[in-house]
């Protein structure tokens, strides 16, 4: 399950779907996502993340969107209306709320379309019982959660502790450092997600605010390319409703039951759903080069995270350097799948790993801690909560504090 | 590496955000790096609304709340006055030989304030902008625009041929912030007969703005970061 892919020449199995090199409606080439990403100029651009996603929804061939507002996808949610009207989605419409649009999203996959929503928050808790289903239904529906605060007090800021919710779901669940990530993970999330050997739900994360309401510079492929369609005849099984074997939910009411039966299927399904998200790695890392990224991982001190933390990381790293503090970093890509093995790899030189992460919980300390020997070298912080900005220099003293050494006082703050 | 943080403190619909993204799209076509985000609570106007632009000689990853800002303007008197921010006083975290540019038309700043200000070597500008924005650009709206004039009149961050350039983009096409921002750019849309003209009167607005503050500056000490 671990087992190491070579990088090098490999790539995602290239599409042959009916309609590749022919032109949409629009006047778009359906493309290979290889081509798109590696062989089409690129080109800079200075945006939103919000609007990034809008760019990425151009030219995804999705078939149906299902928007309701809460901050901060809104925008994400109102410009893939605009898309719809201009005619590059199929189907688009509003829910009741996030639990009607995630069920709506359900049923829209079930009949066969590539299927995209976006939600935060409070409203990826109110739509949770959805996921696991789309999971178990294996229907790769791609979510788009813009992280913010779901706890009371309530806050419209980013927090990342709705991803630690979405971790046992069956869903690939990969998080965006900036908006440039966003865009590339919101493309090759669909066709990871959609290869047959995978067929998970794919639930793309990135911190709200600080990737969608901030304005960054994005390299863009060309709008007159978009990705090859969902094609429904790669799904591994048959379209699941109440009445198709193999699983005939309600009929059957063997799979309802507690005997060894019921058990037997529950298990085998679920398991089946974990090592299918395990096997996206083989066309997860190519796509991506890599679960993680390293620098400098032969250092002492290593910082390891994922999302806005990395981006603050990287600040922080810049400000010890040039204390003459040498310090790694490993950003994690894809939290389901866990890069177990390549962060065993990145970390075994570290006498001090430090977890810097926007939640309470520590959620990705905590799994890093479980799979890697000698735990105690990971510090589970700084953490800030609440959708708290974590200024870089709070990194730096945070280091410097847990390794003895002294913190200056800074600035005028307080 | 050098890079310069300016914090905005203004009301919701004043164009704080807009202001941010402006400084941020310009030093972008000046070629710099550069970073803007917003932070807000829930959108309502007259609300406090804080937004940052990041801008340096190498690739910026800093984000969110601007704790330690070199340059922060206030947009409006209450900010201060009714202490209508998220940071307390208006000017923590301010970096030494910092600038603060408050819209204003009296001396808002206490003993104390000016005292720690001075201390940190920051100059302080008050600059009418809301006047001048009704003056120049006919509506209070361009408020925002009359301070990122003045921003970058001292400054010298961005310069005003790539502000123009900001505001064609911004103002030029169809842009959706949010359902807020979408409402005010059809306000300030209808006050004039013309696109043309309202991006007219912004860019007057700016020039404005930049000269008045460029006066201000020539008699000033400033030892501010340069990108």
């Amino acid at each position: 399950m671990n087992k190491q892919v070579e990088l090098k020449n490999r790539k995602i199995i290239a599409s042959q779907h009916v309609k590749l090199g022919q032109k949409n409606k629009m006047g778009q080439t359906y493309t290979d996502v290889n081509d798109i990403f590696y062989k089409a100029k690129q080109t800079a651009n200075f945006m939103t993340g919000s609007e990034v996603i809008r760019a990425a929804i151009k030219v995804a061939s999705v078939g149906t969107s299902v928007a309701y507002p809460i901050t901060p996808q809104s925008e994400a949610a109102a410009l893939i209306g605009e898309l719809y009207a201009e005619g590059y989605v199929d189907e688009y419409f509003r829910g009741e709320s996030e639990f009607a649009v995630m069920g709506q999203c359900a049923g829209s996959a079930f009949g066969g379309h590539r299927v995209f929503t976006t939600t935060a928050g409070p409203g990826t808790l109110r739509a949770m019982e959805n996921f696991p289903m789309w999971a178990g239904s294996r229907l790769p529906i791609q979510v788009c959660v813009t992280c913010r605060g779901i706890n009371s007090p309530l806050s419209i800021q980013p927090d990342t502790l709705e991803m630690h919710y979405l971790l046992e779901t069956g869903m690939l669940v990969w998080h965006a450092e900036t908006a440039q990530d966003l865009f590339d993970y919101i493309l090759k999330g669909f066709i990871v997600a959609e290869q047959p050997d995978v067929h998970v739900p794919i639930a793309v994360c990135c911190d709200g605010f600080f990737v969608t309401h901030t304005k960054d510079t994005v390299d863009l492929p060309p709008e007159d390319l978009c990705l090859t369609p969902y094609d429904p005849y790669r799904n591994p099984q048959p379209v699941m409703d109440m009445e198709t074997a193999p699983i005939r939910m309600m009929r059957d009411p063997f799979v309802m039951k507690s005997n060894y039966i019921s058990y037997a299927t529950h298990a085998s399904w679920q398991q089946e759903v974990k090592a299918a998200v395990e096997r996206s790695r083989k066309h997860t890392i190519p796509l991506l080069d890599g679960l993680i990224d390293e620098e400098n991982t032969d250092r002492e001190i290593l910082i390891v995270g994922s999302g806005t933390a990395v981006s603050q990381s990287r600040e922080a790293i810049r400000l010890l350097e040039a204390e003459g503090i040498k310090v790694g970093l490993v950003k994690i890509k894809t939290i389901r799948p866990f890069p177990y093995e390549e962060i065993r790899r990145a970390t075994k030189n570290a006498k001090h790993i430090f977890v810097p992460e926007f939640n309470v919980a520590g959620w990705l300390a905590r799994e890093i801690k479980a799979n890697i020997p000698d735990n105690e070298r990971v510090y589970v912080g700084p953490h800030v909560a609440g959708g708290m900005t974590m200024p870089s220099e709070v990194i730096v003293e945070e280091i410097k504090k847990h390794l003895g050494m002294e913190v200056a006082a800074r600035g005028t703050l307080g | 590496m050098s890079r310069m943080n300016i914090r905005i403190s203004g009301l919701g619909g004043q164009g704080a955000v807009t202001a941010a993204h402006l400084l941020a799209m310009a030093a972008n076509k000046d070629g710099k790096f550069s970073i803007s985000n917003p932070f807000f609570g829930a959108e309502k106007r007259g609300a406090p609304a804080e937004s940052y632009a990041r801008i340096g000689t190498e690739r910026i990853y800093d984000r969110g709340e601007l704790v330690f800002p070199d340059v922060i303007m206030v947009f409006h008197p209450q900010v201060i006055t009714m202490q209508k921010s998220y940071t307390a006083p208006f000017y923590s975290g301010i970096k030494e030989n910092g600038l603060v540019i408050i819209n204003t038309s009296a001396d808002l700043l206490s003993d104390e304030d000016r005292k720690t200000l001075d201390d940190l070597n920051v100059a302080v500008f008050n600059h009418d902008a809301t006047k001048l924005a009704l003056e120049i650009g006919k509506t209070e709206l361009s408020t925002n625009m009359a301070m990122i004039g003045a921003c970058a009149g001292i400054t010298n961050i961005v310069t005003l041929k790539s502000l123009d350039g900001a505001i064609q983009d911004r103002f030029g096409k169809r842009y959706v912030a949010s359902g807020g921002t979408a409402t005010l750019d059809e306000a300030i849309k209808k006050k004039y007969a013309k696109k043309e003209m309202l991006l007219k009167a912004n860019n007057d607005t700016i020039i404005e703005g930049h000269k008045i503050a460029t006066e201000w500056a020539k008699t000033q000490n400033l030892q501010l970061v340069e990108v």
